[in-house]
């Protein structure tokens, strides 16, 4: 890394070469890790079948997103807040003014965003929901049982891009590129940890509903 | 332990690994809701039963074997080895506090097979020598004898001639040409004689022509049970043959849940080929046949029931609503636990857990949830369709000093036939 005479000599650096790095390291990463499962296969399923696989694959796709009603009551928190989370974060993402302009000078795309005070309470949600499901992860039995430092790591470098956003939109560290620069950087560590680690469940969870609807729909077992 | 049988599990388990398997682990996220739809999680609290902890082993190797990252955190020594010590470990959790039943399959919210990846871990700790007794006794009376419980064409001979005795009907063995060939479990021949009398009874109302192969009646699969591929195959290759022989066109899955995972479902793939006959599960079959009309029944059963669905034959199985519609015809007072159909407990002695005995306790207390539900809906009778459930449900009701009887849906049609109304 080179040394930073200003910060505006590191938002420049974040803005450009460690961009493209990032972005390169994880668009090659999660090819590489779709492709590591998809050219698994399947065998051939030689059993007559009851109904049909892809209409119990794509059902899936959209129905695991609705928890039975007795999970439900065992467990709401991580339901409820698994919900939150995902929503709030989504919108801070995809609706955030400034965000929208960014995709749109990469991928040529665009769409409204919403009003800014509006994302800006949604971030706080998304930022408390994290410390709740950091909370939930630390002191429920099964979740500290399952949960090894890749959970923790994950969950900093997911924090680390909304917290750091916070601040810079609220201009709670000067000067202002700096904060920026961090905002951008730790999206950049993200996008680094991403493809080699469970972040990967955002692309996978829809082959992994698929397959599983798929067995399930050529049974006939409704999913 | 030696060293061979521990690379030959690993082996195993190398071989079980494909795109879902990847796919699933790569899901996993650590959200913990498979514990809650586990009954030996939230009947014992004991975070170790959480269905996803169960599979570890199969983790382990995909990611050293199957990741780029993975194999090179394996090359730089920082991976996580599957060992023996873990296997044997790990050996309780997946015989003895896991029934395959299904369940955290369908609850997992990205949607992981977990209970399929449970099943594979048991081809690794067969081939590595960690079977429990009970199960390994199992498999090889069934490879040796032709039944787990060692039942012989004799002991089946003796309780056909009582029935012949009893009816006054026929029970066809070997007939060649017949539409269907009856399977039957062991615990159907030696504990509930009473579903091979119900068969005859309704094939001579709806007039169907059936037999029963002297060579291949038994239709409990210790293999897919124990987790042997190669033991699974050689069980399911006997129906096949003896189907083939007496060429008929379809065979008959009994009241029992994984004999209808073994023949219906992972059959045809444990021969390779597909088979030149079709499966049924008698309750489709009787439901077909009331559908057409060739199977009439006459009264209803007052006395508040519920039906106790088999987690092999509706969960894993496709045949939901089949039961329904039976139980209806014959019960005007048919009600519904909370959580029943696909979402049903498990009895918590399928998957084999019944017949290894090191379970038993842990076993009874798991059967808590089923004890729960019926509480909620407090019935007279259960209705089930596995002798197993059955046998496993009778015992746990015992246990729990709870007076109810258990019945098997098919004796249950068999007994409001109209014919013996009349």
């Amino acid at each position: 890394m080179e040394f930073f005479s200003n910060a505006n000599d590191f938002l420049m650096w974040t803005k450009g070469s460690a961009f493209t790095i990032a972005v390169s390291i994880f668009i090659v990463g999660v090819l590489v890790r779709l492709l590591e499962i998809l050219l698994l296969g399947r065998k051939t399923d030689y059993s007559e079948p009851r109904g049909t696989e892809w209409k119990g694959g794509l059902k899936n796709i959209i129905s695991r997103s609705v928890v039975d009603k007795g999970t439900f009551k065992r467990a709401p928190f991580v339901i409820v807040v698994g919900y939150i989370w995902h929503i709030a974060f989504l919108v801070v993402l995809l609706f955030f003014v400034p965000h929208i302009e960014l995709i749109k000078a990469i991928l040529g795309l665009q769409w409204p965003g919403l009003a800014t005070p509006l994302v800006d309470a949604f971030a706080v949600v998304a930022i408390v929901s994290m410390l709740a499901m950091l909370w939930h992860r630390m002191t429920h039995p099964v979740m500290k049982f399952l949960t090894t430092y890749e959970d923790y790591l994950v969950w900093l470098v997911t924090f680390l891009p909304l917290i750091t956003g916070y601040i810079a939109f609220h201009r709670m560290i000067a000067p202002y590129p700096l904060a920026l620069g961090l905002h951008i950087l730790s999206v950049e560590i993200l996008l680094i940890v991403f493809p080699f680690s469970k972040l990967m469940h955002a692309f996978t969870l829809f082959i992994a509903r698929w397959y599983t609807g798929a067995m399930m729909g050529r049974k006939g077992i409704e999913s | 332990m030696s060293k061979l049988n521990l690379e030959q599990g690993i082996n195993a388990l190398k071989e079980q690994i494909d795109g879902p398997t990847a796919a699933f682990f790569s899901s996993c996220v650590h959200c913990g809701l498979c514990a809650e739809a586990c009954l030996f999680y939230t009947e014992t609290n004991d975070p170790k039963y959480t269905p996803i902890n169960k599979v570890e082993p199969l983790r382990r190797v995909w990611e050293s074997e199957y990741t780029l990252f993975g194999k090179l955190k394996k090359a730089l020594g920082l991976s996580k080895p599957v060992t023996d010590e873990m296997l044997s470990e790990w050996e309780t959790l997946i015989y003895d506090g896991c029934t395959l039943c299904g369940r955290c399959s369908m609850v997992c919210p990205v949607g992981n097979d977990i209970t399929g990846m449970i099943r594979k871990v048991r081809e690794g700790l067969v081939a590595s020598d960690h079977a429990p007794e009970g199960l390994v006794g199992a498999s090889t009376r069934a490879v040796k004898i032709g039944s787990p419980m060692g039942v012989r064409l004799k002991a089946l001979s003796a309780q056909i001639k009582h029935i012949e005795k009893d009816t006054g009907l026929t029970i066809p063995i070997d007939v060649e040409g017949a539409d269907y060939m009856a399977l039957l479990s062991s615990m159907e021949i030696i504990n509930f004689p009473e579903y091979i009398e119900s068969l005859a009874k309704i094939f001579k109302q709806a007039n169907v022509t059936w037999t029963i192969s002297s060579e291949a009646f038994e239709a409990t699969n210790s293999g897919i049970q124990i987790g042997s591929s190669d033991i699974a195959r050689e069980l399911v290759q006997r129906v096949v043959d003896a189907a083939e022989k007496l060429k008929v066109k379809t065979v008959i899955s009994p009241e029992c849940g994984h004999a209808y995972t073994a023949i219906r479902w992972e059959g045809p793939n444990l021969i390779g080929r597909p088979y030149p006959f079709k499966v049924i599960h008698i309750l489709e079959l009787l439901d077909e046949l009331q559908q057409s009309g060739r199977l009439k029944t006459a009264g209803k059963l007052a006395k508040k029931l519920t039906f106790h669905d088999p987690c092999q034959i509706v969960r894993k199985g496709g045949v939901e609503a089949q039961p329904r519609r039976l139980l209806n015809s014959v019960s005007s007072n048919f009600v519904e636990m909370s959580e029943h159909g696909n979402m049903n407990w498990c009895c918590g002695g399928g998957g084999g857990v019944s017949a290894n005995e090191r379970a038993d306790e842990l076993r009874l207390k798991v059967f808590n949830r089923k004890k729960i539900q019926l509480e909620e809906v407090n019935v007279e009778v259960m209705v089930t369709a596995c002798a197993n459930c059955r046998l496993v449900l009778e015992e746990g009701l015992e246990e729990n000093n709870m007076d109810m009887p258990v019945i098997g849906l098919t004796e249950l049609i068999s007994e409001h036939l109209l014919e013996d109304r009349e």
